[in-house]
């Protein structure tokens, strides 16, 4: 039977979605789990992923893994890929991942794919469908001369059931030693926002130039509150300083496919479209029926903004209420 | 001292994409070509890099078919880039070989003081080539950076991460870094910019003489196609209030995402 390895990463011990999705996924192809958490808290995360469908769990305490840092992670990797000699590599395409992986691949002389849409696995051998030039086209990508396959997947693609408390994962813990390093993390500068970030979002609320100014960002966020959504931006609000940089949806932005997203005053420039696309449900409240928003819409508002939004939190309210 | 600056090409975002006969790569015919944007990041920090450090200079590196990847090397030279080095490589060359190819150049440079890149291309966005650039010749690395600082201490840069938040990252160089948006704004490649291009050194690397094997490609595509067709939008009528109750409604119990 092959091995396929989850690193899953979680906050303060809590998995996050991600890496249940994939520990799911991996157990269900059949193969043996094996998963790997590192840092403070990672001992309670390893029972979750015990319920998730991991049969062994490796873990490092150590608390310079709290914060990322390539050098120490890549060591800390290379120690228990080293001992587990799996041959699947699965992790959720996060900004630590995507960072990390190509350096893993690259030290073991293997391949990498990475912002993954679709997982197929059997056996050894494992598939993914991965999309291309903006969402455009997609495309199979498939492994040759690559000891471990490594696949990072994009958030929120795979089905998450319900964990299963009776199961539980082996314990092995390790000790790191750390490398020389020449990458210091000095410091980390939070960010304004608590919530989920755009890419692991399940319900985004994204605004663009319809919104007139900065300050009426102030509607959105009332109805992402109500949602529990992540706020996004077109390039364009972005450009004119109306709101971060981290918060833009599209081409020279953010890749993101939640489940639900809602696109207000957003004509849908294709540059738009390409990060974007990937949602399951799109909602497009714009005032010009001709805007190519609605052409990749679910379902489409064309109205006034200003009136439509109050109204729409407050029906979000009472109908999330029961 | 040497910067390096590695670009790729991509087809313009408003190319329309069509899939090849047998559907094992996109057709090519009639893509306009352009620089990957972030590249573009990476193009300009390595110039003002060298405004600023006497002494230093810029190579632009691009592996891909020979004539086309030249067009983007030239107008990377024209944007301030010293000299260019083509790698006349095969179409859809994976991560790996890729990266594989721009250290086996850097290393026969004599090696860099410094090399930049964009954080990924919009092709494929696969955010690789960077760091595994950075293995390949034992180098630091640091991805996603929207601000650089050097200093005879070493390197400081900006990475963005999750939620808006950032990491301040001290690097010892050389080191490979994969620039963001934000970091500068690049210019545009000016006329006399042009012309001086023109005369600038664009060296040609055959892949082949490059002494990577066959078994170093390490993930190929198939199966190209297009995306499914989405149902039609539906567009909700009625005043204001009828609106936004239907739209509830159709996500609660049609689309059931709520």
């Amino acid at each position: 039977m092959s091995k396929v390895f989850v690193f899953a990463e979680h906050k303060n011990g809590a998995l996050r979605r991600g890496a249940m999705e994939l520990l799911q996924a991996a157990q269900k192809s059949g193969n043996t789990v094996v998963g790997m958490a590192v840092g403070t808290g990672a001992d309670k995360a390893a029972v979750e992923m015990g319920h998730h469908g991991a049969k062994e769990v490796h873990i490092i305490k150590d608390s310079s893994l709290d914060a990322y840092n390539p050098e120490i992670y890549a060591a800390a990797l290379s120690l228990v890929l080293d001992r587990v000699q799996p041959q699947i590599l699965l992790a959720s395409a996060t900004s630590t991942a995507k960072d990390l992986f190509p350096k893993i691949a690259a030290r073991l002389k293997t391949g990498i794919v990475s912002d993954c849409t679709e997982l197929n696995i059997s056996g050894d051998n494992v598939t993914v469908k991965k999309p291309l030039y903006s969402e455009k086209t997609f495309a199979t990508a498939s492994f040759e001369n690559s000891p471990l396959k490594i696949v990072l997947m994009r958030a929120n693609q795979l089905p998450v059931v319900a964990a299963d408390i009776s199961k539980a994962a082996a314990l092995i813990e390790h000790a790191l030693t750390k490398p020389d390093l020449k990458t210091i993390v000095k410091e980390i500068v939070k960010g304004t926002s608590e919530k989920l970030d755009l890419t692991e979002a399940t319900i985004i609320v994204s605004g663009g130039r319809g919104l007139k100014e900065a300050g009426n960002f102030k509607l959105l966020n009332d109805l992402a509150d109500v949602l529990g959504a992540t706020v996004g931006a077109s390039r364009a609000v972005v450009d004119s300083g109306w709101v971060s940089h981290s918060m833009q949806v599209g081409q020279t932005g953010k890749t993101v496919a939640p489940t639900l997203y809602i696109a207000v005053g957003i004509s849908g420039a294709i540059q738009h479209l390409a990060g974007m696309s990937g949602s399951k449900v799109i909602v497009a409240i714009n005032n010009d029926p001709g805007a190519p928003i609605f052409q990749k819409a679910t379902y489409g508002i064309v109205g006034d903004l200003f009136d439509v939004i109050p109204k729409l939190t407050e029906e979000f309210k009472k109908v999330l209420k029961h | 001292m040497k910067v390096f600056v590695c670009i790729k090409q991509v087809p313009d975002t408003e190319t329309k994409i069509k899939i090849g006969p047998d559907a094992s790569s996109i057709d090519l015919t009639g893509i306009k070509w352009v620089i990957n944007p972030y590249d573009e990041y990476a193009i300009e920090e390595a110039v003002k890099y060298r405004e600023a450090n006497v002494g230093t200079q810029v190579f632009v590196l691009s592996a891909g078919p020979l004539k086309r990847i030249s067009e983007s090397l030239r107008t990377a030279l024209a944007m301030g880039a010293d000299e260019g080095i083509a790698i006349n490589a095969p179409e859809n060359l994976d991560s790996y070989s890729t990266a594989r190819a721009l250290a086996e150049v850097i290393r026969a440079e004599d090696g860099a003081g410094l090399i930049f890149t964009g954080k990924l291309a919009i092709d494929d966005n696969a955010s690789s080539v960077s760091q595994m650039l950075a293995e390949f010749l034992g180098l630091p690395h640091a991805t996603v950076v929207s601000k650089f600082t050097a200093s005879p201490e070493g390197v400081t840069v900006e990475r963005d991460i999750e939620g808006g938040a950032k990491e301040i990252i001290k690097l010892t160089p050389p080191a490979v870094i994969g620039a963001n948006k934000g970091l500068n704004t690049p210019r545009y490649a000016s006329l006399p910019g042009i012309m001086k291009a023109k005369k600038k050194v664009l060296k040609e690397i055959e892949f082949a003489s490059l002494n990577i094997s066959a078994s170093e490609i390490k993930v190929r595509y198939s199966q190209f196609h297009l995306p499914t067709e989405k149902p039609p939008v539906k567009i909700l009528t009625g005043d204001s209030q009828h609106q936004v109750s239907a739209l509830v409604q159709l996500l609660r119990d049609e689309a059931k995402v709520l």
